[in-house]
């Protein structure tokens, strides 16, 4: 009872929140909205028993590429009548994605789940049932050769992403701080000795 | 704290679920004011140790030592306006500070205080307190923005920027602990510890992890010398420049509470919380110095506090460039050099994995 | 060789930050200068310039003779004087002024004047609370130099053999 109670009025914010993050003005607002969403996701994520995944989504969805996304959405100065200007010309092709997707939903809710029920209800399980090590043992034995390839591919990523930002900039002046750190005082100063002139 | 409640009258007549949240409330409230309480008297010791440093004797006036002025701090603060500037996002303004708090509070619900003491035992502990800490940067950034103003935003997101680079370094040192603890329970890190001295405790193999969690913990906290984000001599007061009053009272708040919420968490993890360093030490026999207990815990937080104020009264505040150099090339190769040692060390069995 | 590996230490073990931490940590021994001011005060000096006083010889003649050396010489034009024959017919000031928010303390009036009337006494902690109080008129002045004398006449006992 409480279960459907929490699941329902936390579907009905997350719609909320899902139709906020498309119909703010302010890009600020879409991101805080979608914040939003990924922490009602989560809670529903918990109503369901993983709590792994519920926490892994809010620490690295809210607690880090939202605040890139932030990050960047704040310093953009938006001129939203500008953004607006190709609204009529580009209507039909969105219309034409929203019905693709429409329907790829539609295929999934009615033709092929017709016999599973609107909420799931997980059996319960003791709390000393750690769902970590469940999914850790099962990435790290059936899934092993999926989980490393998405490791490497992240690592590509990753490595293409820093080499884009490693262009070398002529009459550039960084420090190097290790030099910096390792000088020593004979490497500066010299103590020069001289006879006093006389004239 | 159930039998309490228990003797209540009419309690028992009450439904199952209103008793429950009734225990768990019950069990929240005096944590929030002995952490409300902690974060005041934590502002007076910061300014009597800090003073003190400084050849000074620091607040003095208010009752005896001083020992009042967190209250006659409040009390201003309380009676201040909040001023709310033109053109800032009013919404935004006014909840920030709330972004802020809330999950400096919300993290103490997994942190154990004694071996039986901790208010919601869960299997992922320490991925819900990575996950809540790394929220808390929201209020600074919204606070930024919605601020309207300059420097708050500068503030904002150079605070964002440090957050995340050093996000990643913290939970890397956690990544050691997990590979130490086998557990993501808090009380069973702790207890993986037990057994032994201060030498079984995980900062000695974890040594470089423990050294780059309690400094990314300080940056995290935006606490000096990583205090850029409201590096006063460059942005004014950075994020909060247009707070005033008790919206500024709470982020203050915020700020202290998280101080003490990456000090008891380095304990925690790193120095066995609650247990005893004395611990099967024959001298001291049946004492309360050998038996493991909060005054452990509590002991060990106050040491990392001490060193939050006491770095503050050392060094000075990092160049915002060098702190993005130390948390990228330094602090993450450190600590992922140092989980390919561990690694090694599980797989000869040598530290705490010997058997 | 051993200058890297030295340096190699002092790096990693974050030695120099180590030693600003113990030069820290030493001071938070060390005794306090802090003084709690209104229970303790710190020694003054005779020659401390402080707040103006007109003194009088013994027999209750006012010193002033109204040359204008004082006024002559303020650096911040803070006294105004005007003078006038007295009922003995000697010559005396009508009228002295010093405005204190103009006054620097520089202390030259008090080195200017030829008959030690007017001096600057050790008295610091005065305030005003409204507009006009600031003007020290000459009763206000007699009356300072009246109720300080003892301490007046002390501080320049202690400070004439330097003089």
């Amino acid at each position: 009872m409480i279960g459907h109670i929490l699941f329902f009025s936390l579907a009905a914010v997350l719609l909320g929140a899902a139709i906020g993050v498309i119909t703010s003005r302010n890009p600020v607002f879409s991101a805080m909205f979608l914040v939003l969403a990924f922490f009602i996701s989560a809670g529903l994520w918990l109503l369901l028993e993983a709590e792994f995944l519920a926490i892994v989504l809010v620490l690295v969805y809210v607690g880090a590429v939202m605040v890139l996304f932030l990050f960047v959405v704040m310093m953009l100065d938006i001129n939203l009548a500008k953004l607006r200007e190709g609204f009529a010309r580009y209507a039909p092709v969105g219309v034409v994605l929203s019905l693709v997707i429409v329907a790829l939903l539609a295929n999934v809710f009615w033709f092929r789940a017709q016999d599973t029920p609107l909420m799931l209800t997980p059996e319960l399980r003791s709390a000393d049932v750690s769902n970590t090590r469940e999914l850790g043992s099962v990435l790290y034995t059936e899934h092993v050769y999926a989980f490393e390839l998405a490791a490497v591919i992240l690592l590509v990523a990753i490595v293409a992403a820093i080499t884009l930002t490693m262009r070398r900039r002529p009459g550039l002046k960084a420090q190097n701080v290790a030099r910096q750190v390792a000088v020593r005082r004979q490497d500066r100063v010299r103590l020069v000795k001289m006879d006093a002139d006389k004239e | 704290m159930e039998a309490l409640l228990n003797a209540l009258p009419g309690w028992t007549l009450l439904p199952e679920t209103v008793q429950t949240v009734g225990v768990i409330v019950a069990q929240i409230v005096p944590i929030l004011i002995a952490l409300t309480l902690c974060v005041a008297y934590l502002t007076y010791a910061e300014r009597k140790v800090i003073g003190y440093i400084q050849n000074r004797i620091g607040p003095n006036r208010v009752g005896y030592k001083g020992l009042l002025q967190p209250f006659a701090d409040v009390l201003k603060l309380m009676l201040k306006e909040v001023v709310v500037p033109t053109n800032s996002n009013r919404f935004l303004f006014v909840i920030a500070p709330l972004l802020a708090i809330i999950p400096a509070f919300a993290t103490w619900a997994v942190i154990p205080f004694t071996d039986s003491f901790v208010l919601a035992d869960i299997n992922a502990g320490l991925l819900y307190v990575l996950a809540l800490t790394s929220v808390g940067v929201y209020g600074v950034i919204l606070a930024g923005w919605a601020s309207n103003s300059k420097y708050a935003f500068l503030g904002a997101m150079r605070s964002a920027a440090q957050i995340v680079a050093y996000e990643i370094a913290m939970g890397f040192a956690l990544v050691g602990v997990l590979m130490a603890a086998g557990s993501l329970n808090l009380s069973e890190i702790v207890r993986a510890q037990a057994g032994g001295t201060l030498m079984s405790w995980f900062w000695l193999p974890l040594l470089p992890l423990f050294v780059v969690y309690f400094i990314s913990g300080i940056a995290e906290t935006n606490r000096a010398p990583f205090d850029v984000a409201e590096g006063e001599s460059e942005i004014v007061a950075g994020f909060h420049v247009e707070y005033s009053g008790m919206a500024f009272a709470v982020f203050f708040l915020a700020e202290y509470a998280n101080m003490i919420l990456i000090s008891a968490l380095t304990a925690l993890f790193f120095l066995g919380g609650w247990l005893s360093p004395f611990a099967g030490l024959p001298v001291l026999g049946d004492t309360f110095l050998a038996e493991s207990g909060f005054f452990w815990f509590a002991l060990k937080t106050a040491l990392f506090l001490f060193c939050f104020l006491w770095f503050r009264a050392t060094f000075p505040r990092y160049r915002y460039d060098q702190i993005m150099r130390l948390g990228w090339k330094v602090f993450i190769p450190v600590t992922i050099i140092w989980i390919f040692v561990l690694g090694g060390m599980v797989y000869l069995e040598i530290g705490p994995w010997a058997r | 060789m051993s200058s890297m590996t030295r340096s190699f230490f002092k790096t990693y073990f974050l030695w120099e930050l180590l030693q600003g931490l113990r030069l820290t940590f030493r001071n938070l021994w060390v005794r306090k200068f802090t003084v709690a001011y209104p229970e303790e005060k710190t020694p003054q000096s005779p020659r401390f310039r402080g707040l103006h006083a007109l003194r009088r010889y013994a027999n209750g003649e006012e010193r002033c003779i109204a040359c204008k050396l004082c006024e002559a010489v303020c650096p911040a034009l803070a006294i105004t004087i005007e003078s006038a024959t007295g009922p003995d017919g000697t010559r005396r000031t009508s009228r002295y002024d010093i405005d204190l928010f103009k006054c620097i303390y520089c202390g030259f009036c008090e080195e200017a004047c030829p008959v030690d009337a007017i001096v600057e006494t050790r008295i610091h902690e005065y305030h005003m609370e409204r507009r006009g109080e600031n003007i020290m008129s000459k009763d206000k002045l007699l009356a300072v130099g009246d109720r300080y004398e003892a301490m007046i006449a002390a501080d320049k006992a202690a400070d004439a053999r330097y003089r």
